[in-house]
Order: structure tokens, then C-alpha cells, then sequence
């Protein structure tokens, strides 16, 4: 079933959108992620125009994180705390973003930053965390081996300006929440994903959060980011376009719901090198189209407004 | 329409030339009986309408374009009555001019053109909804004839042109700048239509000269061009082509030949496509008859592309209140999520 899409002013499979949607929430569910990450890149291919994809993109994420996050607070994993300061951070960041993006429209380089970052961003977080799951798998496999130690001290913990956040267990600075708060906000914004994907594992890693916890509260502060940056995208380059976020979420916000259960039964350092495996192919991809000869090296963008 | 467009800028040109002219005494003399009186603008109106009768034999057919009065002069009567108010503004007017007008619609030898378009749409107009899937418009009309289909001349053929909205378009190319492909240098096309179909009785460019192609704009290459273009990059054709290129794949400009059939050189009808990703605005279809490489006959009608029903809705609310389309844009995903997290759990217990 054809439906003429009223913003991107183009005329797509709505069953399409469905299944793109739902295949995103379950990734968000299991992961902690809002797949934007996955979801703007395909939106793209099937010939979405690329601001439209970016700005409509945040919105279903709303949808689908508020729908994993519930399923979290059921379990009460998410750690409230945490998720405000780094919200704090990330409202900043995302005002930032969405002027950068739309300086970035102007100048037509849009599409290049988005992939830059994307490269750049998912490769180094896939390699990392690909690495670092792999360890653990095999030190898990080894009979008798102790799980790693988690509570590793490192320059995180020397900082000023300590909070307890009782859920994570963790007692630490308030700074570098802040500042991962609001680099996921800029990026958010650019790059129309929620940020889960740098958030996850930067809260493992830098912060030393549960994984259990982590995907929860992470859940929980995109939707606010992804929230307000869908409203700053409304208001400044009106390129959110309703009926496709709707279908987007439709098929989103369920499989959100089957994502956080199957994520409830695997362990830890599955979850992460899943996740590490997926980021590093996306990766790949978008490299690739990168440097690769296009097909078409000339590119067409209409009227004053977009 | 034509009469209200020349009233209108009679009615302009007047006080603009009583505003400026005062400055040459010379000029002043003669000038102020002529303009600066409200009579004298309908003094000359009846002018124009001599002139008129000509474009408004055929109206039945439609108010586009009227038939002109002579196959040469071609070039829409609307502009030439334009152009003679327009030198009569800047020089020093004199009585003669308006007399001068005079004649010279009358001069036309015919009456009237031998051949006239009559056309008509299947629609006039197409709303995109939320189904909205490409839609196809049945062209057709008819060849009016005084008198019997002349012999001496060459075969009638017939062409018909389809143009959508001309928006600015800003066309950018890639480069491989360090091992990655970067759009570096780009191009502004002032008049690219957003859409540009051409159906035709015969191979187009021989059915036409290309200067009766140049001057009515018929065929994608002489519709798409650049004004300030050649400035900004060394190859402006490298980028025309390229929207060119573009838009074809995506079958917004199309040319079909023999396409238009045309039946005992009276009857002609097509059938163009219009794409799903249409944009909004007036899509100008002409209808051309012609004869010896030349454009005998010119008719118009117009296709309105709206957006409708809950498309229209969401396309105004976005546009025209932003912050309340975010807020709701929000709300429904809030909703949603919310709602399927429900669900769930009420499906567990």
C-alpha cells in the first residue's frame, strides 16, 4: 500500500515503514538504543529526503524509547537519578545540534556530516566494545574464571562535585555525566538518533554503570533529548513529517515491547557484542558508500526553504 | 482576462509617467493631456480592444493564451501590447502612438488564424492525498477551422507540453576530496520546472525548428536553463544536464514522441503520467498545432495540484504553526508509546 508522505512529499510502501519501524524497536528494546543509528541510514535509502528523515527520525524515537523504558520501570531498572544530569546536559547539546544542522543545510553538507559522524562514531564505539565484550565472553567461558572486576577506579572518579546514584551503586563525579549528556544532545540532533548508541556505551564504560541499568536509564534521557530536539527540528526547519513518524512508530513502540523481553533473557556480554557487531556493520556501510564512486555525483536540492 | 491585465497596467503606467515626466519640460507639453487624464487611459482601452476581438474569438475554448492573430508573431499578443505600453511609458508619449496601435492589429491580414486549438483535460484538477499514487491526465482537443484543411501546406502536427511549477534549484557535485566523495562545487538552475512532459505527433526536432522551440519553450532543453549560473561554476551545462538526468530517472520529465494521436488532422489526444512525487502548484499544459516547423496555433488549460484532505492539514499545520505540529507531533508519539507498553502488559497477565 502506497502513501503519499505530506513533508518529504514523496510516496512510499506504508507496510515498508511498518516493518522498518518494528525491526528498530526491537533493537531498541534489546539494547538500550533508540535505532536511530540503524533506521536514518535505511529511511535514506528508500528515498526519504535526508533533513526529513533526520528530524522525523527523533520523533519516533520518543515513541519507542518511552515504550522500552516502561517496560524497564516494571523491572525498576532505571536509575532516575542518573538519567536527569544527564539530561541536563543533553537539552544543551541538542539546541546546539539542531543550529549546527541547520547551518549545515545551508551550506548543503549535510549528508557528509551525517556519514562522517556516523563513521566515525559507530567504528570507534563498535571496535571498543566489540573488543571488550569478546574478552569477556571468553574469560566467562573459562571454567572457574571470576566475572571482571567492574568497579574499577579511573580519572572519572577523581573529579569534584560527587552524587550518589544509588541505583547504578556508583558514587561519583557529577561532571562527566554532564559532559556525555551533552555531546549525545549535539549528536542527537545531527545525526537524528537518540544517541543510545554512544550513551550505552559510555555509561559502561567511562561510568561504570550495570549493563542492567545502563539500557534503562539510557532509555529514559532519550526520550526527553529526542523529544525536545523533534520540537527545536518542528519549529526551525519544519521538516518533521507526522505520518511518517506515525508509521514509523507503530511498528516501533511494539517492537520495543519484544526487544526488552528477549534483552531480559540473554547476558550481558551477549547483549554488548550484539550490539558492538551491529554498530561496526553500519559502520562498514556507511564507510563504504563514503568512498566508493557514486553512481550519481550530482545531487539536487529544491527551493530556498530546505 | 487579457483586457483586465492591459487596464491594469494602463491604469499603472499613468500616474508612473505623470510622476516622472514632469522632469523634461519638453516633454510635458504633450504629456500631460495624454496620461495624467483618466479618459485618455479609457481613450486608449477601446485601442486594446480593438485588438482584442482577435484573442477573444475563440475564447469558448478557454482564457488561456487566445489564438493570435498571426502565425509569425507568434509570441503571445499579451506580451506585445505589454512591450508597446511598456516603450510607451519610457518615451516621450505622444498622440501618435496609441493611433499607431491602431492599425496595426488591424493590418493583420487574416482575420484570424486559419487553424485553432480547442483543448480540454480528463481533469483539471489532482489532489494528493494520503493514497496518492501518480495519477494520469487525458489531453485531447481539437483543430477549429474558417476554412477547408489547406493543401499547400505541410503535414499538422501536433504537440502538447506539460510544466510543473519552476521552483529554484540548487544542484551540487560531488568530489572525492581526500579518498571521500564531498559535494564541493555547486550551481543555481533559475528555471528548472518541477515537472516537464512533451507528447508529440513526430520526432520533436524535426516537427520544429529549434528557434520556434526556443521561443515557446517546448522540449526539456530549452525549458531548463541558467541565469546566473555561468558565473558560479566553469560548466553551467554539466550541472543543467545533471537536473535533467536526474528528474528523468525519477520520470518527472519525460519526452514521448508520437505519443499524441491525431485523427483526420482534427482530432488529437494524449495521455500524460504524472509521478507520485509530484509538488504543489499550477501544471501548464499547452497544446501547440503545427505546420512547416512552425507553431500555428497555441492553446492552454491548467491542472491544479493540491495537497488535500489530512495531507493538506499536515502540511499547513507544520508550516504555519511549528511549535504546536511539534507539541502534537510529541504527543502522538508519547502516546503511542505509552500505549503499546500497556498493551503488553495487559496481554502478559
Amino acid at each position: 500500500m502506497q502513501i503519499y508522505l505530506p513533508i518529504a512529499e514523496v510516496s512510499v510502501n506504508a507496510f515498508l515503514l511498518l516493518g522498518l519501524g518494528g525491526l528498530v524497536g526491537i533493537l531498541s528494546g534489546m539494547f538500550g538504543v533508540g535505532g536511530g543509528f540503524l533506521l536514518t541510514p535505511l529511511l535514506f535509502f528508500i528515498g526519504i529526503p535526508p533533513a526529513v528523515a533526520v528530524a522525523t527520525q527523533a520523533n519516533q524515537i520518543v515513541a519507542s524509547s518511552l515504550s522500552g523504558v516502561m517496560a524497564h520501570f516494571q523491572r525498576r531498572t532505571v536509575d532516575l537519578k542518573m538519567g536527569f544530569v544527564l539530561l541536563a546536559g543533553g537539552l544543551v547539546g541538542s539546541a546546539l545540534g539542531v543550529r549546527v544542522f541547520t547551518m549545515l543545510q545551508k551550506i548543503g553538507q549535510v549528508e557528509l556530516m551525517v556519514s562522517l559522524c556516523y563513521v566515525v562514531f559507530l567504528g570507534i564505539i563498535g571496535g571498543l566494545m566489540f573488543i571488550e565484550s569478546w574478552r569477556a565472553i571468553r574469560r566467562s567461558r573459562k571454567p572457574g574464571a571470576r566475572p571482571a572486576p567492574r568497579k574499577h577506579h579511573s580519572w572519572v572518579h577523581g573529579l569534584p562535585f560527587k552524587m550518589r546514584f544509588r541505583q547504578s551503586q556508583l558514587y561519583i563525579s557529577a561532571i562527566p555525566v554532564l559532559l556525555i549528556g551533552a555531546a549525545v544532545g549535539v549528536l542527537a540532533a545531527i545525526m537524528g538518533v537518540g544517541g543510545g548508541f554512544i550513551m550505552v556505551p559510555a555509561m559502561i564504560y567511562i561510568l561504570g554503570m550495570p549493563t542492567k541499568v545502563v539500557i534503562g536509564t539510557s532509555l529514559f534521557q532519550i526520550i526527553f533529548v529526542a523529544g525536545f530536539t523533534t520540537l527545536m527540528h518542528a519549529t526551525s526547519t519544519q521538516t518533521v513529517d507526522a505520518v511518517l513518524a506515525l508509521l514509523l512508530l507503530l511498528g516501533g513502540v511494539i517492537g520495543a515491547q519484544v526487544g526488552t523481553r528477549i534483552g531480559m533473557r540473554m547476558k550481558a556480554e551477549q547483549l554488548r557484542i550484539l550490539l558492538a557487531i551491529m554498530v561496526l556493520v553500519v559502520c562498514f556501510k556507511l564507510a563504504l558508500d563514503l568512498v566508493l564512486t557514486p553512481n550519481e555525483i550530482y545531487s539536487l536540492t529544491t527551493g530556498a526553504a530546505h | 482576462m487579457i483586457r483586465g491585465l492591459l487596464f491594469l497596467l494602463l491604469a499603472l503606467g499613468a500616474p508612473a509617467l505623470a510622476q516622472t515626466d514632469p522632469a523634461p519640460v519638453t516633454a510635458q507639453p504633450e504629456d500631460v493631456p495624454e496620461t495624467a487624464q483618466g479618459e485618455d487611459a479609457r481613450q486608449m482601452a477601446p485601442v486594446q480592444d480593438t485588438a482584442e476581438p482577435q484573442a477573444e474569438v475563440t475564447p469558448e475554448s478557454q482564457d488561456g493564451d487566445a489564438p493570435l492573430p498571426d502565425e509569425p508573431a507568434a509570441a503571445p499578443a499579451e506580451t506585445d501590447t505589454e512591450t508597446d505600453t511598456g516603450s510607451q511609458g519610457e518615451a516621450d508619449p505622444q498622440p501618435e502612438p496609441a493611433p499607431e496601435d491602431d492599425p496595426k492589429p488591424e493590418a493583420d491580414p487574416e482575420p484570424t488564424a486559419p487553424e485553432q486549438a480547442v483543448g480540454g483535460l480528463s481533469q483539471n484538477r489532482v489532489s494528493i492525498t494520503a493514497g496518492f499514487d501518480g495519477s494520469e491526465i487525458f489531453v485531447f482537443g481539437a483543430v477549429m477551422r474558417e476554412a477547408p484543411v489547406p493543401t499547400e501546406a505541410g503535414p499538422l502536427d501536433v504537440v502538447i507540453t506539460v510544466e510543473g511549477p519552476t521552483l529554484p534549484v540548487v544542484v551540487r557535485r560531488k568530489e572525492r576530496v581526500l579518498g571521500i566523495w564531498v559535494n564541493t562545487e555547486s550551481a543555481n538552475i533559475d528555471e528548472a520546472p518541477s515537472f516537464y512532459a512533451v507528447a508529440t505527433t513526430g520526432p520533436l526536432d524535426q516537427i520544429l525548428t529549434e528557434t520556434e522551440r526556443l521561443r515557446h519553450r517546448i522540449g526539456v532543453d530549452k525549458t531548463v536553463r541558467t541565469i546566473g549560473a555561468r558565473a558560479q561554476v566553469e560548466d553551467p551545462q554539466s550541472f543543467i544536464d545533471a537536473v535533467v538526468r536526474i528528474r528523468e530517472n525519477d520520470a518527472l520529465y519525460t519526452r514521448q514522441d508520437d505519443t499524441v494521436d491525431l485523427r483526420q488532422d482534427t482530432l488529437f489526444s494524449t495521455e500524460i503520467v504524472l509521478p507520485a512525487n509530484l509538488v504543489e502548484g499550477d501544471y501548464r499544459t499547452r497544446m501547440f498545432l503545427v505546420r512547416d516547423r512552425q507553431v500555428v496555433n497555441v492553446t492552454e488549460q491548467v491542472i491544479t495540484v493540491r495537497k488535500d484532505g489530512l495531507e493538506r492539514l499536515i502540511y499547513t499545520t507544520a508550516h504555519e504553526r511549528p511549535l504546536l505540529y511539534g507539541i502534537l507531533s510529541l504527543l502522538v508519539a508519547l502516546f503511542a508509546g505509552w500505549a503499546a507498553s500497556e498493551a503488553f502488559r495487559f496481554l502478559r497477565r
